[in-house]
């Protein structure tokens, strides 16, 4: 037996008459082991299938003869009735076999599995689970969402016309369901003789049935149908996110006729294309990604250790400014309905609370718009500031439209590196050269060498000379704040 | 002698010669009496003319190289491993019991949310949805201050500018659209629109940088760019998802010129906005990326995908850091975002919940309850006070 762990590539040479040909096999295996290979080996990874493998291995467990629900027959008055289990049986199960800690949770996951018709209450047409004593049974596979159904109308005016024929008290329609049927009957007035047909037919056939098996199986197809013709009000969980469907894998997979009434296998519904065939990489994308990944591989990386240290570091310095976390003061304005917070933070009076950020590093001075102006003023103080209005003026020049770039660089240049420029600045001759040739065909990152260079002398020298100014300290006492409540 | 059968097709070897370009099929390989049931089965015909066999060889070779170097970069990536976060993060004292609610509940979508965005004064939202509209709120209020129809429905996209004065908007379309806000309520914004992105396919998401002047855009065609509002310029494009982009987000640096994107492809690249380059790439989800988000320091960023977990990558670890997941979260997390200090994750999920993750210890710290169908977007205000879900139940929720 060939083993498929160990297949990477087979090369097989045609003998004789194909020796024209090289046979090149590529075999890959599924890749992801949670991937269910269908019959022909295909794998259907799209989203909404990964849901439904999911909800169908927890239906498997469900139905496992030793840890599963127990299922039974249960007598009421004067018959039986087959194959149910309690909702409370679903919400116990949930709660032990998927480690759910809350009643709450294994409810909502259940009444999930409900809407998509996995199992259904025998005698609602409402897919929700309830904790109690309410009777639930299991959909056979065959109407499972796993098989791509996209029922037609004509089918669902055969099943309604197929239940008005039936003449049982819990067959009747309920007054939705009656709606649809009028409309239908009028939208379908033309070939309503053949649907009428169809109708008898099915209930002939339904008449021959063993009576325990009618009462399953038209359960059964009453949940399918309140599945993709939900109650008014109920969600439709066969709705898909439009960005995601254009994607259907397989046309042809879709089943449209539950009934049997059309040529279903070849119609294509009209909102599926088919899938394009997966582009074959170039020669040159394969260059590309081959540089790519040795770039990747030259890149320096830090331990896991170190960066994790660091993640908990930033969290814990910011953990008293996350209103998640700690409570803002004085109120949290969602929460108190008062918009005192918000007014304190708009005047131009920075708080303790906020004065104390900008000495978390040079980005929060730059961040907070009373930082910049605060800090500004301190290096004007000390006829310094030609750094920071370089910074800022480069900031601004990359938000300005595209056409206005040309003429900004040409000031920024005159004002800050031209020769005689009057608020000469100091950058390292490697970024003064790449500069000078930037600006002649002037973009949006002219000055991008000399920004980066700026920024580190300010981090180094300005903004350090800051946080140590008496201007930064006075604003640091300013106003004492009353202790927080922690959460 | 050898068989092959291609669906219902079997060639026998004759000495017919087949001209058949690359072609996939899965089959069954008969060898002798050997029977070989392999899941996927590349065929190639290629007819031997010597340029023709050259150039299968060149590409299988290259791609063999380049699956060696994905291979020694992954062994590369985990030489570093040396501890889990959450074990560093035993360390640090566990959270108490939230307590978050819904605090304002915004009706008047008539279809679907599908997404917003906050604006910078911390109380207005934008937001999109099936039905063609865009709206701007008043959250605190819950009152509607502006409202837009835009030509195509389901427009999956909507940002607000940094001024405040601006919406952008897009979807079905291929089209982002920028409409100015005017004070004047009766106004016909539709009027004053401005159409600057255009994509071959669907519109996913978009974001204005830190100007009014500049939108940057993620499309179903594959590629994100950078525009240019005023002229519609298209000042950058970002080549190299295989699949529809579904999600990007911008660096939240001063300096930094560089965002992420996700992907259908699985992947979450990160991009140099100045060059166009892709400088990381990730690929560990097993199924479509659709939300990216950066931690607040910008050293690291979360992913929400289809395969129902959440996950963290630092970019100088270069790797996976965390995985936030649960054997009862079974349906996909549609959109991510972190607290203003990165301790907690928002994911909003397909099977109508929010889940808030504790984002050090990797556990689950609260179930929010509430929507009565899909979290289709979360977003966290500016200034962290509260955070905002849009659903396909048409509504949004203001949490704290």
């Amino acid at each position: 037996m060939y083993d498929k762990g160990a297949a990477r590539g087979v090369y097989i040479h045609w003998s004789s008459c194909f020796a024209e040909f090289w046979l090149v096999l590529e075999c890959t295996m599924a890749k992801n082991n949670s991937l269910h290979p269908n019959s022909n080996g295909e794998t259907d990874d799209s989203p909404n299938m990964l849901v439904y493998r999911k909800m169908e291995d927890v239906i498997a467990r469900m139905q496992d003869e030793k840890n599963g629900i127990p299922i039974r027959t249960v007598k009421s008055f004067l018959s039986k009735i087959p194959s149910v289990f309690s909702g409370s049986d679903i919400v116990q199960w949930l709660l032990k076999n998927l480690c759910i800690e809350d009643q709450v949770e294994a409810l909502h996951l259940g009444t999930l599995m409900a809407a998509h018709g996995y199992f259904f209450p025998i005698s609602d047409h409402v897919l929700t689970l309830k904790d109690d004593g309410t009777f639930y049974r299991f959909q056979t596979p065959y109407f499972w969402p796993s098989n791509c159904w996209e029922p037609e109308n004509t089918d669902y005016a055969v099943y309604l016309c197929k239940r008005t024929m039936q003449n049982k008290a819990r067959l009747e329609l309920a007054d939705y369901e009656a709606e649809s049927l009028a409309r239908l009957q009028r939208a379908f007035a033309r070939k309503w003789e053949f649907i009428f047909m169809q109708a008898e037919a099915q209930a002939k056939v339904d008449k021959k049935r063993d009576k325990i098996e009618r009462k399953i199986l038209d359960s059964q197809e009453r949940a399918f149908w309140d599945v993709h013709r939900p109650v008014p009000g109920c969600v439709n969980t066969t709705e898909v996110d439009i960005k995601k469907s254009s994607r259907m894998k397989n046309p042809q997979k879709t089943r449209k006729s539950v009934y049997g009434l059309q040529n279903d296998i070849r119609s294509h519904s009209p909102t599926h294309t088919p899938a394009p065939e997966a582009k074959q990489p170039t020669e040159e994308e394969l260059q590309e990604q081959i540089k790519f990944w040795q770039a990747q591989l030259d890149r320096h990386r830090l331990k896991m250790s170190k960066v994790a240290e660091s993640l908990l570091s930033y969290t814990e310095q910011y953990s008293d400014y996350d209103p998640f976390l700690c409570t803002p003061d004085p109120s949290n304005p969602w929460i108190s309905d008062d918009t005192t917070f918000w007014e304190m933070e708009a005047s131009k009076e920075p708080g303790q609370t906020r004065v104390r950020r900008w000495g978390f590093g040079i980005n929060e001075v730059l961040k907070d718009p009373v930082g910049r102006e605060q800090f500004l003023k301190f290096l004007e103080s000390e006829f310094s500031s030609e750094n920071l209005r370089f910074w800022l003026a480069v900031q601004e020049l990359k938000k300005r439209p595209i056409r206005e770039v040309p003429t900004r660089v040409q000031e920024i240049w005159e004002e800050f590196l031209a020769s005689g420029a009057p608020s000469a600045i100091n950058v390292d001759s490697k970024s003064y050269d790449k500069t000078t040739q930037n600006i002649k065909d002037p973009g949006r990152y002219a000055f991008q060498d000399a920004q980066e260079h700026i920024y580190k002398l300010m981090k180094s020298d300005s903004y350090s000379r800051f946080i140590r100014s008496s201007a930064y300290q006075e604003l640091l006492q300013a106003k004492k704040k009353k202790s927080k409540n922690l959460f | 002698m050898l068989m092959v059968e291609m669906c219902h097709v079997t060639f026998a070897s004759t000495s017919e010669h087949h001209q058949l370009c690359r072609l996939e099929y899965r089959s069954r390989l008969i060898i002798k009496s050997t029977f070989i049931d392999i899941s996927v089965i590349r065929l190639c015909f290629v007819k031997m003319a010597c340029q023709g066999l050259a150039k299968g060889e060149t590409i299988h070779t290259l791609k063999a190289e380049s699956e060696t170097l994905k291979g020694k970069l992954e062994e590369e990536r985990a030489k570093l491993h040396d501890v889990e976060l959450h074990q560093v993060a035993e360390k640090i004292e566990a959270l108490g019991q939230f307590v978050m609610k819904t605090r304002r509940t915004l009706k008047g979508h008539g279809n679907k949310v599908l997404c917003m965005d906050w604006c910078r004064d911390k109380r207005r939202i934008v937001s999109s949805s099936q039905d063609g509209k865009v709206i701007v709120w008043d959250a605190y209020t819950t009152n509607k201050e502006h409202a837009v129809t835009m030509p195509c429905t389901w427009v999956m996209a909507c940002a607000y500018a940094p001024s405040g004065c601006a919406v952008a908007c897009g979807g079905l379309d291929n089209k982002c659209s920028v409409y100015p806000l005017s004070l004047d309520k009766n106004e016909n914004l539709a009027a004053k629109k401005k159409s600057v992105a255009m994509h071959t396919n669907y519109l996913s998401s978009c974001s204005f940088t830190n100007s009014d002047m500049q939108i940057l855009t993620s499309s179903g065609d594959g590629t994100c760019a950078l525009w240019d509002v005023e002229s519609g310029q298209l000042l950058q494009s970002f080549h190299g998802h295989s699949a529809d982009v579904l999600s990007l987000n911008l660096a939240p640096s001063e300096t930094g010129n560089t965002f992420v994107s996700g992907g259908c492809d699985k992947k979450a690249n990160v991009w140099d906005m100045r060059s166009g380059q892709n400088v990381q790439s990730f690929e560990t989800h097993e199924s479509d990326i659709n939300s990216v988000k950066y931690y607040p320091s910008g050293d690291a960023f979360a992913t929400g995908s289809d395969d129902a977990t959440c996950r963290l990558y630092d970019l100088r670890a270069d790797r996976e850091v965390a995985i936030y997941s649960k054997e009862s979260i079974i349906f996909g997390a549609s959109s991510v975002d972190f607290s203003l200090s990165g301790r907690l994750l928002f994911a909003g999920y397909n099977d109508y919940t929010i889940n808030v993750w504790d984002v050090l210890k990797g556990t689950r710290v609260a179930i929010l309850f509430g929507h009565e169908n899909r979290v289709s977007t979360v977003r966290v205000s500016p200034d962290g006070t509260a955070f905002c879900s849009g659903s396909w139940d048409n509504t949004l929720r203001i949490w704290a």
